[in-house]
């Protein structure tokens, strides 16, 4: 075991699994000599030699079209989109080839690659380095999307990830990369070593994709988050002073229906958060969802914390992102409701 | 013309009722262009994007430094494959007429175009091609049966109903899907050749796209990861001129050939006949040579004609001239063939009518046998709980679901 922020457990997933599988290969902008600009593959490709870690041109398209072929060659791809924000070139890739080479070829062709980006605002990125698209890519038939909240599932996680014969999107909120994030901004940063998921072992484990996770248990309400608002989640409950059981989502698509039914069905309440925008938003799903499981069990309407329906402004970032008062708000809207 | 600024919008040279006209199109000789070694550089080969490499003359007989050793084994494969592709897309056609499949794309008048580059190519190498590249399917071991199976989305579907007619695939012969999406195989092409490289193979992949899928980022992206990673792949632009209605300078062909693209990054260019079955082959196999070598990638640009409709969806006749094939300076792949191949006293008229029959019988009879396995509307048709599967490795608990909701609406055991 030992303490790790989540850059360094992403890294060393890689560092794992380029070990273990010489089909693995890494591919992506700056994340070779130079290590990856949020450092996640640093000294990987001197380990590994430049045929496994490679530098990519700036063609985002051309990494996850690439990638593909690599992968129906009998490789393992790991592309890294630098930002989320840039990976739309890429985006008729993803829809049209990746998730689809399966089913069209009816399991002849397949490409297992996985897709690492990061996402996420409070790090005053703008519209342009902040972007939560999680969304669009669970609304795609034949793509799994993870999106993490903590060192010891990131790792694991992305194990899992680059094991799967399915094509994976994997989302890192860059917020939390080095420490979790409570929502207030005010608040000086923490690390992760004093979070008990910040404790990673240091071989090969893997975290299951497709299940969420209870993070918390609890009686009044049920919220159901997942990246950098599960931290934020906590606190606000704390604050609200409510026994709320807080489910991290993890694997978006396909989703672990059966933990939200439980919950919910227990607690009766529901509020769901997310950092990406409201309109036709992950969360439309999972109230959706909730809403058909639980229904006889709900005492108050499903409520919904997320960014605004704006692109993401980077001089009101905290006025747009869901920070800790937000949810308390949300949190009480629900307990007050008859 | 004022020295002002204006908007160019490109025009082809004939449209309904005028008369074709091809004088855009630059020739050279038969045997004119000068064939370098397969480790030459780019920047020291810039004819060969800007001619037209050329073998068979006006009066069919091979001439010139690209002339390729053919025996007469060979172009008779060559020959009948050729034959077969357009009987197979004959009936198709027909078919697709009578309402028996739902959709047809044909390869008239571009035939030598799989066919000819096919024979350069190994089996253990990677085809990506374009939706107009059967004959490769043909000529590489996909059988009609299953061909047509496809087509007719029936019990045989060698994709199980998910994909309109003609987008094949064949792994066994190292056949990738075929994808409605332009161009989105050319970086697979590249990515799959830089496995090959990273692996330590001699394998190359191979890829095709049309003249107007060159306009696509997908064309550009492969290009320049080709030229980055010295990548052992072969990138052929099949232009026959019309991309549905628009004529090949909608997608930039009027300044320079489209062989040329790949020059400003190092990428040697070839424009070749693409109706010299010779000429094809000697190309293709100076590209493969070259990559097998670890010399790197080349553009192949195949200038052709479109001799039939886009697809079946569209009539021709509506914004080309009807004769314009009759007039296109490269004239007719098949026939051309066949007759250098008559002038070499390995095929005869008689031999050729004879082949002729001996396809339309062989297509007859592989049809008769498709349709005994159903097709869209006569049974036996496929499960439609097929629909749920392949979407993942493992069927997710939303799809079993929705299967078996599939599944009570249409009554038990459906």
């Amino acid at each position: 075991m030992s303490q790790m922020n989540m850059i360094q457990a992403i890294r060393s997933a890689h560092d794992v699994m380029l070990e273990r599988d010489p089909s693995v290969v890494a591919l992506g902008q700056d994340i070779g000599y130079f290590g990856g600009v949020f450092r996640c593959t640093d000294g990987l490709q001197e380990k590994y030699g430049e045929h496994r870690v490679i530098d990519a041109p700036i063609a985002e398209g051309g990494i996850v079209g690439v990638a593909i072929g690599l992968g129906i060659n009998g490789l393992r791809p790991v592309a890294e989109i630098q930002f989320a924000d840039y990976i739309y070139p890429g985006f008729d890739q993803i829809v049209s080839e990746l998730s689809r080479l399966r089913y069209r070829s009816a399991g002849d062709f397949f490409s297992p690659v996985t897709i690492r980006t990061p996402c996420g605002g409070g790090i005053r990125g703008g519209q342009t380095h902040s972007q939560s698209p999680e969304g669009i890519f669970t609304h795609i038939s034949g793509v799994k999307t993870v999106m993490v909240s903590n060192p010891y599932d990131a790792k694991g996680l992305l194990i899992s990830a680059i094991e799967s014969d399915d094509p994976v999107i994997f989302f890192e909120p860059k917020r939390i990369y080095n420490g979790p994030f409570d929502g207030d901004p005010e608040k000086p940063s923490v690390s992760w070593s004093s979070h008990p998921k910040g404790e990673v072992p240091d071989g090969y484990y893997t975290v299951p994709l497709e299940k969420a996770e209870v993070v918390e248990e609890g009686s009044d309400l049920t919220i159901i988050t997942y990246g950098t608002i599960v931290h934020v989640a906590q606190a606000a409950a704390k604050r609200a002073g409510v026994s709320a059981e807080i489910i991290d989502v993890r694997t978006l698509m396909p989703l672990d229906v059966a933990t939200l039914r439980e919950s919910v069905c227990k607690t009766g309440r529901c509020l769901v958060a997310h950092e990406a925008t409201r309109f036709c938003g992950y969360g439309a799903e999972l109230v959706a969802t909730v809403q058909k499981e639980c229904f006889w069990h709900l005492e108050a309407p499903i409520a919904r914390v997320t960014g605004w329906d704006t692109p993401y402004p980077h001089a009101f970032e905290w006025q747009y992102f869901p920070v800790q008062q937000r949810l308390v708000e949300g949190i009480r809207r629900i307990m007050e409701a008859a | 013309m004022s020295n002002e600024p204006y908007l160019y919008i490109p025009r082809p040279t004939a449209r309904p009722g005028e008369a074709p006209d091809f004088s855009y199109l630059r020739l050279s000789p038969a045997g004119a262009v000068d064939r370098p070694p397969i480790d030459a550089r780019a920047a020291d080969i810039e004819f060969l994007a800007l001619g037209l490499v050329r073998v068979l003359d006006e009066d069919h007989v091979a001439q010139g430094p690209w002339a390729p050793d053919l025996d007469k084994e060979t172009l008779i494969r060559a020959l009948r494959l050729m034959v077969l592709t357009r009987a197979y897309d004959d009936r198709m056609q027909r078919m697709q007429r009578q309402g028996k499949v739902t959709f047809y794309m044909q390869a008239l008048g571009e035939e030598a175009v799989s066919i000819g580059q096919g024979l350069a190519f190994e089996d253990g190498d990677m085809m990506f091609p374009a939706y107009r590249n059967q004959g490769l399917y043909i000529m590489r071991g996909t059988g009609l049966v299953e061909m047509m199976c496809q087509c007719l989305s029936n019990s045989r579907d060698m994709c199980k109903g998910r994909q309109m007619p003609i987008f094949y695939q064949d792994k066994a012969h190292n056949l990738f899907t075929i994808s409605g999406n332009l161009a989105t195989q050319y970086p697979h092409a590249v990515g799959w050749a830089m496995g090959a490289a990273i692996k330590g193979e001699r394998n190359i992949a191979v890829s095709w796209v049309g003249d107007g899928s060159t306009a696509e980022a997908d064309f550009h992206y492969a290009l320049t990861f080709a030229a980055v990673y010295n990548a052992p792949v072969i990138l052929n632009v099949t232009n026959n001129q019309w991309a549905i209605s628009t004529f090949q300078g909608f997608a930039g062909g009027e300044r320079r050939p489209f062989a040329a693209r790949g020059l400003g990054l190092g990428i040697p260019g070839i424009r070749v006949d693409g109706n010299d079955l010779l000429a094809v082959y000697a190309t293709a196999k100076w590209a493969a040579d070259r990559a097998r070598g670890g010399h790197g990638p080349t553009l192949i640009e195949l200038v052709t004609y479109r001799g039939g409709a886009h697809s079946t969806s569209d009539d021709p006749s509506r914004y080309r001239p009807k004769d314009e094939w009759e007039s296109f300076p490269l004239g007719d792949p098949l026939d051309r063939l066949k007759q250098h191949m008559i002038k070499l006293g390995y095929w005869s008229g008689d031999e050729h009518q004879a082949l002729e029959e001996e396809m339309k019988a062989t297509v007859a009879e592989a049809w008769k046998e498709a349709v005994s396995y159903g097709t869209l509307t006569e049974p036996p048709f496929l499960d439609v709980s097929l629909m749920f599967e392949d979407v993942f490795a493992e069927m997710p608990e939303h799809l079993t679901l929705q299967r078996n909701k599939l599944a009570k609406l249409r009554g038990a055991g459906k």
